[in-house]
């Protein structure tokens, strides 16, 4: 008992996943640059963006929203409250 | 039978008599830590307290003590503490914390012999310049220095009363001498006896500013678990609470209304008592205990035919300037007795021509005899 | 600023911007207390949060909820006094290493002692950081400082275990990076009676960070998760917190009367002793 668990893991929990469809919302602006969920996405679908924000740091920016798990590891991991996971209703 | 105010005679502590007074206003939580000469306050509310349903605690030092009551007073319960000069000492950040956050309570000190540990069973008046500097920073303070067990008890209700009207903290300056004296008290009638309650706010809202002032300077009070999701904090602040530490708008504005609601309400609040004044030549000056026997003293006077009178603060701060002002302005001598190398009397100077003060300290455990006081009335009068 | 709202913004008090650094662990302690009174569904109207001075002092003001800033070490006195005039209330403390357990040790000790019913969550980042990053009780041994420019002498203080030995009926000690489980240690010491304690190791890439081989915000993060090992109910005495391993994990989950219990129960006594010699 030494590891930690971030999502129900495994691969058929995740095709399961797949099949819903996650968005990334990023509250730019309140972005610190910090890194934290760009580096502990465990599906690495984040990056640091070219734009800067109002506080001079690079927010990040979803590059493969499609491999989206909605785990949320981003906004737990992020102090400043400008990352958030959705869960996208099916039309 | 009502068991908060024991209405009737009694004779009685001036410890306990102090007590007894701040039950009698509702005064619900005490928290304190024994030292000597006010330890008995402790014990008496420590048997008191749960019997008209409220709370002692006994905290791990004078600190947390002060602390406490912050706490309790910030939930809408009347609060106090009870300590000596070392205490006192102890207490002085979250007095300016109390000052601050405009906490209602009270804070009894009676004092010993200083600095220091000093002479823990004695009496002094060595702490009446901490009252008004003790803590860091600009603030006006409340505090009055009973004469009498019975003022034990009637300045407490006083003291609770000026604190809830003001939203600070106010202190009952009393000496050991007043503390461990045993002599009458009249408890009158809960009916009789005037109460304050601090202003509260009229509904909860969200434009809801904590400390945005009505017409007197003082902003009603909102309380934990009340709705009103206040942020208080040591920090400098606006209405809303909000800390602006880098504002020196902010701060100017802060520290004026912290001071004015005291400073512009002195009428209200400064309390003298005089005798024998109205003609005389020489005005003793003198509070709490030493009073007992100035007054002594000064009856003697004028039976010798000397026009001698008394001026006793009952408020020493904030310090009653118009009236020593006015009193320094006719008479030929004045003569400022304190238990102490001299503290108040540079308040008296500041006031009147000072050639024509005489301070005369009193340090170690007695209280001058009437004799000696009388003694410095005719050297003054020849 | 931006017209995107997080779904916890309402949590928040409006007009007061954050002012923790990038990276700073305070935020992620301020999202999952957030989370934890939100999945609990408390009576808002009746949580009392407490702070002290230091970065994380400025907890209480960003929590859209009666707050109290005190000041330093003196936050559980004053929710001590708090609890005990409104024992109705969830009350919370929030203050850091320094400000708990150097000039404040004393009221946590005692508050302990007490089992006041108190959540005391401390966010430990291994030095004092608003005042530019001095050493405090908890800085790892050799750890640089601005006050310690050769390296720490003094062993840092384990706080699960002085909680533990204290009388605390909860202890848990998580870092930012568990932050899912630090959110559950919460939960469980919000409901739970008594005094419950919950260490949060925080990192300060800024000041501590920065002096001690960890450059930026990543390189501190990186550390919590490589050198956590998860030890639940280990004796806290063992839960030892070093640069080469940090225990986390619940330690204590006692049962033990809470301080305003017995209070009311005591005056409860003597006021029915009264009714009967009042007849």
């Amino acid at each position: 008992m030494g590891k930690i668990k971030l999502n129900s893991g495994g691969d058929t929990a995740a095709k399961a996943k797949a099949a819903r469809r996650f968005e990334v919302v990023i509250i730019g602006d309140r972005c610190k640059g910090c890194g934290f969920c760009i580096e502990f996405c465990p599906k690495k679908i984040l990056d640091y963006s070219n734009k800067l924000n109002v506080r001079g740091a690079h927010p990040p920016y979803v590059k493969d929203e499609e491999s989206c798990t909605g785990c949320g590891m981003c906004d737990s991991v992020c102090p400043d409250f400008a990352i958030f996971v959705r869960e996208k209703v099916k039309a | 039978m009502r068991r908060d105010v024991l209405t009737g005679r009694h004779f009685m502590l001036g410890d306990i008599a102090c007590a007894e007074g701040a039950l009698a206003t509702g005064c619900r939580f005490f928290a304190g830590y024994p030292i000597t000469p006010a330890t008995e306050i402790a014990e008496h509310m420590s048997e008191r307290l749960p019997e008209v349903g409220g709370v002692y605690i006994q905290m791990e030092d004078e600190i947390a003590s002060i602390a406490a009551v912050i706490g309790a007073s910030y939930t809408g319960v009347k609060s106090m503490t009870a300590t000596s000069g070392p205490g006192f000492s102890l207490m002085q950040e979250n007095l300016g914390l109390a000052v601050m956050t405009e906490t209602p309570l009270v804070l009894v000190d009676v004092q010993r012999g200083g600095p220091s540990t000093g002479q823990p069973t004695k009496t002094s008046q060595q702490d009446v310049m901490q009252a008004k500097w003790g803590a860091h920073g600009d603030k006006e303070i409340i505090a009055l220095a009973p004469s009498s067990v019975q003022e034990m008890f009637d300045l407490t209700v006083e003291a609770f009363n000026l604190s809830e009207t003001y939203r600070c903290p106010a202190l009952v300056m009393a000496d050991e001498l007043i503390g461990h004296l045993r002599e009458k008290l009249v408890i009158p009638k809960t009916e009789e006896i005037r109460l304050v309650e601090r202003k509260r706010p009229k509904a909860p809202s969200t434009s809801f500013a904590p400390f945005k002032p009505d017409a007197d300077q003082v902003p009603p009070m909102a309380c934990f678990g009340e709705g009103y999701r206040f942020y208080a904090t040591g920090l400098t602040h606006d209405e809303t609470g909000s800390p602006e530490a880098d504002s020196a708008e902010v701060q100017t504005e802060l520290i004026a209304r912290l001071c004015d609601k005291i400073r512009k309400n002195r009428d209200k609040i400064v309390k003298v008592k005089s005798m024998f004044l109205e003609d005389a030549e020489i005005c003793v000056i003198a509070y709490g205990g030493v009073a007992r026997s100035a007054m002594t003293a000064v009856r003697r006077a004028r039976d010798k035919g000397i026009k001698a009178g008394l001026l006793r603060p009952v408020t020493i701060w904030p310090f009653p300037s118009k009236e020593v002002a006015e009193v320094a302005e006719r008479v030929k001598h004045i003569i400022v007795l304190e238990m102490n190398y001299g503290q108040l009397v540079g308040e008296v100077e500041r006031r009147a021509d000072y050639r024509k003060v005489t301070f005369v300290p009193k340090l170690g455990e007695v209280l001058y005899t009437p004799m000696e006081i009388l003694g410095q009335i005719e050297r003054c009068s020849r | 600023m931006s017209e995107l709202k997080h779904p916890l913004d309402v949590y928040m008090r409006k007009g007061v911007p954050r002012i923790w650094c990038s990276g700073c662990g305070d935020g992620i302690i301020l999202k999952e207390f957030i989370n934890a009174l939100n999945e609990l569904k408390l009576d808002m109207d009746k949580v009392a949060v407490l702070s002290g001075i230091g970065c994380i002092g400025r907890f209480s003001g960003y929590t859209n909820t009666d707050s109290f800033h005190s000041t330093h070490g003196r936050s559980i006195a004053v929710a001590t006094g708090v609890k005990v005039a409104r024992p109705d209330l969830t009350v919370v403390v929030v203050s850091g290493d320094g400000d708990l357990f150097a000039i404040g040790g004393n009221h946590f000790i005692h508050a302990a002692r007490r089992n006041v019913g108190l959540t005391v969550i401390c966010s430990n980042n291994f030095n004092y950081g608003m005042t530019g990053g001095q050493f405090g009780p908890t800085t790892l041994l050799e750890g640089y400082t601005t006050t310690t420019p050769y390296g720490n002498i003094e062993n840092p203080l384990n706080l699960v275990y002085l909680a533990a030995a204290a009388g605390a009926v909860y202890v848990a000690r998580w870092t930012t990076y568990h932050a899912r489980l630090l959110r559950g240690a919460i939960k469980k010491a919000l409901q739970k009676k008594g005094f419950s304690f919950v260490e949060i190791i925080s990192p300060c890439p800024q000041q501590y960070g920065r002096r001690n081989k960890m450059e930026n915000p990543i390189e501190c993060m990186k550390w919590l998760k490589e050198k956590s090992v998860i030890q639940n109910r280990i004796d806290p005495a063992k839960a030892e917190v070093g640069i080469d391993k940090i225990v986390v994990g619940e330690f204590v989950d006692i049962e033990k009367p809470e301080f305003t219990d017995l209070l009311k129960k005591k005056i409860d006594f003597v006021q029915e002793k009264l009714r009967k010699k009042e007849g």
